[in-house]
């Protein structure tokens, strides 16, 4: 995961590094000594999925995507399936490398794509988007996601459905579904609140929400995530893997990991995050192989907490032995069955406790982060008052 | 939107900064006692260097009160509406007897309180006696000084009762207001002789002659007997003094008869404990004797006694007609009640009759924002009530607000009063809840008469409103509501007090475009806003006042607030049952706004009984969900949740509605401007 963008869209306040000529050297050589570094550290010894994300790294030279490859390859396994992920920004030049990128090594796409997009001030039009989209699909075929964005300054209900519409048309087998989120510190954020643009409503937006889940599953795509639909079982096992707590390691500027550094004799999951600054980040690298800014060690709690909050943005939620594996003691009606606010989200038919597992309803998965406090605090306290006799938990 | 009544605002936003100047052709002579207080002041200067001999002799001597018998004692108060000038007229009458050194810092020198000092108001009356020589005699003239406010009408009234007469006030600028007249009522009816005292001449607009004859319409006060006086500048304040010799009656008791005194302030000192203002009405009392407080019964020895100049100066004996200080060993202020009558163990006399506890007329909740301030709240709102026994204090919880206690007072500006001096001198951040008042039931069930051993029950909290089928009336306290006004802003005025309930009862010109009327309100229409609005309607002209007119029957109900059909209890008022409408409306949007949406809808209604009167409705969530999160977004998405999920232990749950605590207290809290 590395981060780089050529421009700066008015809605992202994203680590920005926008690449020059001279440096992609010295950032190659830093991909690989870090990644190089944590794979050790981490004493992984299989890689199932790899993600170049973060910005546009599309502008990052194939020879680049590949060489990382080759360095993840040499320190741990990397197997034949392993999907491997490319972030593309739909221009002109990104889909002209996008075949190069194949033969590096990348074996899915993952576009962001709008039409309309004049206000949000990116440099591709509708036209490059769907050349783009067209090219990769050419190329990984059902191996493409592309990204729709709700809730744009200006947007209606029907605008937005006529427009999902004609997306749906041209996307392969993978949609990721996102409301835009005015960040403060942007472009978009100041435009909104001195009055110059309004975005819909938080109403409105759960109607696109809401009518954008119908249509998607109308046209074949099921959702298996708050924000992600796959037609033809084409979900990402990658970003699976953070909802299903998997272990994961962070490499390039500002990056985030999850994992237990054995390499240094440790059993605990840390929560690791890489030094944000690019120029920071590649003279750490330099110095110490490493541009590990922050660690923080996950508590039984904390890992456990985690589990619930990501697992819970699945369709399918969390199943017992999911669970099990994180938390062998106390299980999920333990924790929660006795609490009369579970049993009220139960009966509200938003939340299901059943023979399978924990998961949301239809109607619940759009209120999770209504529902999640209320479990955060039962697990808290069945936790803390030790009721789940667990010091010698497995930790993953 | 109504707003809650804030009357020392703009009663009181005069601040005193007067320049000062010598007054000319000073030519008193006067006995000036040095004490602790002159000891400190920076300097003393008088115009008169025998004063300073004189001084410097009486210091070391011991003031022999024998030597002053009734007929050269004037004891009298000086009453005004806010702002007239009492206490700069006050500071002048010190500094022309030489109680206090003439320097630009005497600025209203008996008002001790921070709070008084700030809104220039006397709250808690100061006492100072004075020496004077006029025709070749010194009189002791005591000045009684008292609160300016009728909030505090029953401690004027005691002072007053100490007093042969009075100075009455009147600024030459604004004339009679209403608190002019609250006062001089309460001296005409004890009967005292009045001074008119007409104050602030050098000002631009002041029309001394207009406000004349107000006074002699208004009070049946010859024109001629009105003193006009710069109490800034001085000017005739000499003549008050001899005024105050001539015209006042010497008091009229005899220092034969038993001793007996009456208590007419008290204050508390953490060293000894309370210090009790008395009027001697018979007999005397010296170091020693041992004294009875007739109101408990409690018998105490006298450890100290003395004179107000204005600070303590102990003497052997008062006598008859006198008046100072006693230390008697009390330890609580409770134990020197205003009014009460002290007597000599050994000669047992007829109490003072007037002597009654002060009643509460206004209440409201006071929390501490913090529950963990709660003790250092307590200890803050004890003391001061050591020092203001008018004050009820009864512990008090509400689920929303936790621990407190519901307050009673005199009064709107007592309230006010004690609530700033909570925040100014102890430092304390609290939550006041919307005043109320307290109505009364009189009981049909014979059950509940039995329980509650009498058939008229006083309901101070809305909880415990009894049912209207076990009452056979419920009153509620009306007051009598003086307004006066510029007469263009009549039709306006007449419309609100309509408005509120009120009754016209009188309405007479006091001069040629000057309106004095006479409401009856219910006290409960103008513990809120009534003050602002009056105030804003009239550009500020009208002034208002009011006092105690007793109960009256009225249709009052029991408005409950509900959310989801559940009642929140620390959200049930009593409302008059034409006004309950407005009330519930109002309280509903204010909740509306307050809480937050959640993941079902919220119903929230008035209800009088099970009769729904007024709903707003906080709509369902549709959508909370973060629509992206990834391996970058974890950390921060969880610090966001832990967040939200101790927020939530912090809630109030009515049924399943997560009330946030600041919710109630935007809805119970008085509104802030």
């Amino acid at each position: 995961r590395c981060s780089y963008c050529n421009n700066k869209c008015s809605y992202c306040n994203f680590n920005k590094y926008i690449p020059r000529s001279d440096n992609q050297d010295v950032m190659l050589e830093c991909l690989q000594r870090e990644t190089e570094t944590l794979l050790k550290l981490s004493q992984v010894s299989r890689i199932t999925s790899v993600f170049f994300g973060g910005g546009t790294p599309s502008l990052a030279r194939p020879s680049t995507i590949a060489a990382v490859l080759q360095t993840v390859t040499r320190h741990a396994g990397l197997s034949e399936e392993a999907e491997v992920t490319l972030e593309v920004n739909p221009t002109p030049v990104g889909s002209s490398k996008l075949e190069d990128f194949l033969h590096a090594g990348v074996n899915r796409f993952s576009i962001g794509v709008q039409v309309r997009l004049r206000v949000l001030g990116r440099d591709h039009n509708s036209q490059h988007a769907l050349q783009t989209v067209a090219e990769a699909r050419r190329l990984c075929p059902g191996r493409v996601s592309v990204d729709v964005m709700f809730g744009r300054p200006g947007q209606s209900v029907a605008s937005w459905e006529l427009e999902l519409d004609e997306l749906l048309s041209v996307c392969d087998d993978h949609v990721s579904l996102y409301q835009l989120t005015l960040e403060r510190g942007t472009q978009l954020f100041r435009q909104v609140q001195k009055g110059q643009l309004s975005v819909p409503s938080d109403d409105i937006t759960a109607v696109m929400y809401d009518s954008a889940r119908r249509i998607l599953q109308k046209r074949g795509y099921l959702q298996y995530e708050v924000s992600n639909f796959a037609r033809n079982g084409a979900i990402s096992q990658h970003n699976m893997s953070y909802w299903k707590a998997s272990q994961y390691l962070g490499v390039g500027p500002g990056a985030h990991g999850r994992f237990v550094p054995r390499g240094e004799g440790d059993v605990c999951r840390e929560a690791r995050t890489q030094t944000l600054e690019p120029d920071v980040w590649l003279r750490e690298v330099q110095q110490r192989s490493h541009g590990t800014r922050r660690r923080i060690p996950l508590t039984h709690l904390g890992l456990l907490e985690e589990v619930l909050v990501m697992g819970l943005r699945l369709i399918d939620g969390i199943t017992h032995q999911h669970w099990q594996l994180f938390s062998p003691r106390a299980d999920l009606y333990q924790i929660l069955s006795s609490s009369s606010e579970v049993q009220d989200l139960q009966q509200t038919g938003l939340l299901i406790l059943d023979d399978r597992g924990l998961r949301c309803s239809w109607q619940g998965l759009a209120l999770l982060d209504s529902m999640l406090p209320t479990l955060l605090l039962l697990l808290e306290a069945y936790i803390t008052q030790g009721l789940d006799n667990n010091s010698d938990s497995l930790q993953l | 939107n109504p707003t809650w009544l804030r009357p020392t605002k703009h009663l009181l936003d005069f601040r005193v900064c007067q320049t000062r100047q010598r007054s000319q052709g000073c030519k008193i002579a006067c006995t000036v006692i040095r004490h602790r207080w002159m000891k400190r002041a920076p300097v003393f200067c008088t115009h008169n260097t025998t004063n300073k001999m004189i001084s410097t002799q009486a210091d070391k001597e011991n003031i022999d009160m024998s030597k002053f018998p009734v007929e050269r004692i004037r004891n009298f108060s000086i009453i005004a509406h806010i702002d007239h000038g009492k206490s700069t007229l006050a500071d002048r009458l010190l500094e022309l007897t030489g109680a206090i050194a003439t320097t630009d810092k005497n600025k209203q020198v008996l008002d001790k309180l921070q709070v008084e000092r700030e809104r220039g108001i006397t709250v808690k009356a100061q006492t100072a006696s004075l020496f004077y020589k006029y025709q070749g005699q010194t009189y002791l003239l005591n000045l009684i000084d008292t609160p300016g406010h009728v909030d505090f009408s029953y401690e004027v009234s005691r002072s007053i009762s100490a007093c042969q007469g009075v100075l009455l006030i009147v600024d030459a600028n604004q004339g009679i207001q209403a608190q002019t007249v609250a006062n001089f009522y309460l001296a005409f009816e004890a009967q005292l002789t009045i001074i008119p005292v007409i104050n602030k001449i050098d000002l631009k607009n002041a029309d001394p002659e207009r406000v004349e004859k107000q006074i002699e319409k208004v009070f049946d006060i010859p024109t001629e007997e009105c003193i006009r006086i710069s109490a800034k500048l001085g000017t005739n304040v000499e003549q008050v003094l001899q005024e105050v010799v001539k015209r006042l009656p010497p008091p009229t008791f005899k220092k034969e008869d038993p001793f007996k005194a009456l208590v007419f302030d008290s204050n508390f000192d953490h060293y000894r404990g309370v210090v009790a203002n008395i009027a001697l009405f018979g007999g005397y009392l010296s170091k020693g004797d041992r004294i009875i407080s007739a109101y408990l019964g409690k018998s105490y020895e006298v450890n100290e006694l003395g004179l107000l100049r204005p600070d303590e100066h102990p003497t052997d004996r008062l006598y008859a007609g006198q008046v100072g200080y006693v230390i008697a060993g009390m330890k609580e202020v409770k134990e020197a009640q205003i009014g009460d009558t002290l007597y000599h163990q050994k000669h047992l006399v007829e109490a003072f009759p007037g002597f009654k506890p002060a009643k509460a007329m206004v209440f409201a909740g006071m929390y501490p924002m913090d529950q963990s301030d709660y003790s250092a709240l307590r200890s803050a709102v004890e003391k001061l009530t050591l020092n203001d026994s008018s004050v009820t204090v009864q512990r008090d919880s509400s689920l929303a607000l936790g621990a407190g206690w519901r307050l009673g007072f005199l009064g709107l500006l007592h309230m006010e009063v004690f609530n700033q001096r909570l925040e100014q001198e102890y430092n304390a951040s609290v939550i006041v809840t919307a005043p109320t008042v307290p109505y009364k039931a009189i009981l049909s069930s014979a059950k509940l008469i039995k329980e509650h051993g009498k058939e008229e029950i006083t309901i101070v909290n809305p909880a415990q409103f009894p049912d209207r089928s076990v009452v056979k009336e419920y009153l509620e306290p009306m007051v009598m509501g003086t307004i006066i006004t510029p007469d263009d802003y009549i039709g306006k005025i007449m419309s609100i007090c309509l408005n509120r309930r009120a009754v016209q009862k009188n309405m007479v010109y006091i001069d040629d475009h000057r309106v004095m009327m006479k409401y009856l309100f219910p006290l409960n229409e103008i513990v809120v806003d009534f003050y602002d609005l009056l105030k804003s309607m009239s550009s500020g002209y009208a002034s208002f006042d009011y006092e105690d007119a007793g109960y009256q029957a009225a249709h009052v109900i029991k408005m409950d607030i509900l959310l989801n059909g559940k009642p929140v209890e620390e959200l049930t008022t009593i409302v008059h049952k034409d006004r309950a409408y407005s009330a519930g409306k109002a309280m509903c949007e204010r909740l509306q706004d307050a809480i937050p949406r959640q993941m079902f809808e919220i119903a929230v209604q008035a209800a009088i009984g099970s009769k729904v009167i007024a709903r707003e409705t906080i709509k369902a969530y549709k959508k909370n969900v973060l629509a992206k999160c990834y391996g970058g977004d974890i950390t921060r998405k969880m610090k966001l949740l832990k967040k939200q999920a101790e927020g939530k232990k912090k809630m109030r749950y009515v049924g399943t509605v997560q009330v946030p605590k600041d919710a109630f207290i935007n809805v119970l809290k008085r509104k802030d401007k």
